[in-house]
């Protein structure tokens, strides 16, 4: 048996194995690799540079501890950037494990702003997080009619008509913007389909990887002005969020690893093919 | 809820213990499957059950059914007896009960979904595939154009059944064929990367503690390898 017929049954554990070297060692090194980011990302921040300090925008955070590593670093940075440009998110979720994560969020972006020298964004006043609601697309129509009856309460509990945040806001299209954080079902594609057409609303997201294909004909087709698919995208925000700043991004840091995984992933395709076709003929 | 009690030294530590033993016990089936790695399985379902169950209590029972009713909407009480009577699904016999709620949950979401769904994915998509085939000078967006308008009838094509395809359609829905492939590659592609990416957030979280993953990785490779010699299947002799 030859090295090539060795090459074919490998055992998967060295697979693994090598996946996770080829992840841990760059993340131990700070091994750093260029890379640029991607229009549909620039996008959404050029589009908040035009925002008046003061506007409210509207952040729906679908995601779980599941697809953490993805979407947590996107929802800091514009937490981070809407906070240094005295704008004020209204925080929603329709997925139940999002709620500590953007509490968790907001408590990071705390700290980076007291590092910063700059003051803490206070509850009801710079921000708001009305935390989760059940009934996906249900609760985003009831959302484009009546924002305060879909969301009586905030996620303290505290009264909607004693939150001075939410003054003026009625439905959807009180908000300049929306920015939707999403995992899966209920998320973008919902948010698109059911009201941003609905109620002709900017619309950008940040999606998980898996997500991005199906989103990407959204894009094309203006119904998402924006978008980050992925670590790749989140880390695409944090390089333009964080640039001239000392903070670099779970998720910049992460794309470090993602490259040579993927470079793992590259050999071992091109190795199998190789091995596959070189021994064909004595199979 | 205040949540800063979650960033107290103790809490941190003893979260970084969970964090990892529970991180390396379901990485311990990359090895092969066993006891610890069910174990792991097992919490993560029944905690994931829990909070839901929670949840849902306060998300969805309280505001939507308790409070209104407390506060005299007698009403409400209908919507709760229909959530009853989906739980009917679980009897053999009056399972046909459960039918009724369900009906009205198809029917309202058809409702809502069928005209959404028109809008936003058949004809929104349909309008942006009618592009211009020729953009004065720009020969990118001019190529661009011609692959998606090209692409698209070229895909459609290829699921066209009612004409043999040979010939010149042939040739079309062959090329639809490598569209539609290009694409499952980009799905692939786009999943593989979101796959690594939940790897690395667990090893990121895992060297946020180094000494706690090192002393668990070490006790859980030793349980590991006594596990195996102790499961060890003795080799039946020639």
């Amino acid at each position: 048996m030859n090295l090539l017929d060795k090459f074919l049954i490998l055992d998967r554990r060295w697979v693994f194995l090598l996946m996770a070297l080829a992840i841990i060692i760059p993340l131990l090194l700070n091994i750093t690799l260029p890379f640029t980011p991607d229009k549909a990302v620039e996008a959404i921040y050029n589009e908040l540079e035009t925002l008046e300090p003061g506007t409210r925008v509207l952040v729906s955070c679908d995601y779980d501890p599941g697809s953490k590593p993805e979407l947590q670093p996107f929802a800091v940075a514009l937490f981070y950037y809407l906070f240094t440009h005295e704008l004020s998110p209204v925080i929603t979720c329709l997925w139940p494990g999002a709620p500590p994560l953007v509490e968790s969020a907001l408590l990071e972006v705390t700290a980076m702003l007291a590092l910063d020298g700059r003051a803490a964004p206070l509850n009801h006043i710079d921000y708001v997080n009305l935390g989760y609601k059940q009934g996906a697309q249900f609760v985003m129509l009831s959302m484009g009619s009546d924002m305060r009856g879909t969301f009586p309460l905030d996620y303290t509990g505290t009264p909607i008509d004693e939150i001075p945040v939410m003054d003026g806001i009625e439905n959807l299209n009180s908000f300049d913007l929306f920015v939707e954080i999403s995992a899966g079902s209920a998320g973008t594609k919902e948010w698109v389909q059911t009201v941003q057409g609905r109620y002709d609303l900017r619309l950008a997201a940040a999606c998980t990887a898996v997500m991005a294909p199906d989103c990407i004909p959204y894009l094309q087709a203006n119904q998402l002005f924006g978008l980050a698919g992925g670590m790749k995208g989140s880390a695409d925000f944090e390089k333009l969020v964080y640039d001239g700043t000392d903070y670099i991004g779970q998720a910049t840091i992460g794309m470090n690893a993602q490259s040579f995984g993927h470079l793992v992933i590259i050999i071992f395709i091109i190795l199998g093919n190789i091995a596959f076709f070189a021994t064909r003929e004595k199979r | 809820m205040d949540f800063t009690f979650l960033q107290s030294p103790t809490i941190i530590q003893i979260s970084g213990w969970i964090m990892a033993i529970l991180t390396l016990l379901i990485f311990s089936f990359l090895y092969k499957d066993n006891p610890f790695y069910k174990f792991a399985e097992h919490l993560f379902v029944g905690v994931s059950a829990g909070y839901g169950v929670v949840i849902v209590y306060n998300n969805v029972i309280v505001p939507n059914l308790v409070t209104p009713v407390m506060n005299g909407r007698a009403y409400y009480l209908i919507f709760g007896v229909l959530g009853v009577m989906m739980l009917f699904k679980l009897s053999r016999k009056l399972h046909w009960i459960s039918r009724w709620p369900l009906a009205y949950v198809v029917g309202a979401f058809a409702g809502i979904q069928i005209i959404a769904y028109g809008q936003s994915d058949l004809i929104t998509q349909i309008r942006a595939t009618i592009q211009p085939l020729w953009v004065a000078g720009d020969p990118v967006a001019t190529l661009s154009n011609w692959l998606i308008v090209f692409g698209v009838l070229a895909g459609i094509l290829y699921f066209f059944f009612s004409k043999k395809q040979t010939g010149a359609l042939g040739v079309v829905t062959k090329i639809g064929i490598w569209f539609l492939m290009i694409s499952f590659g980009a799905s692939f592609g786009y999943t593989v990367m979101g796959r690594i990416s939940l790897a690395i957030g667990r090893f990121q979280d895992l060297l946020e503690f180094p000494v706690i993953s090192t002393i668990v990785l070490l006790i859980i490779i030793a349980v590991l390898v006594v596990h195996t010699i102790m499961t060890r299947e003795p080799v039946a002799e020639e």
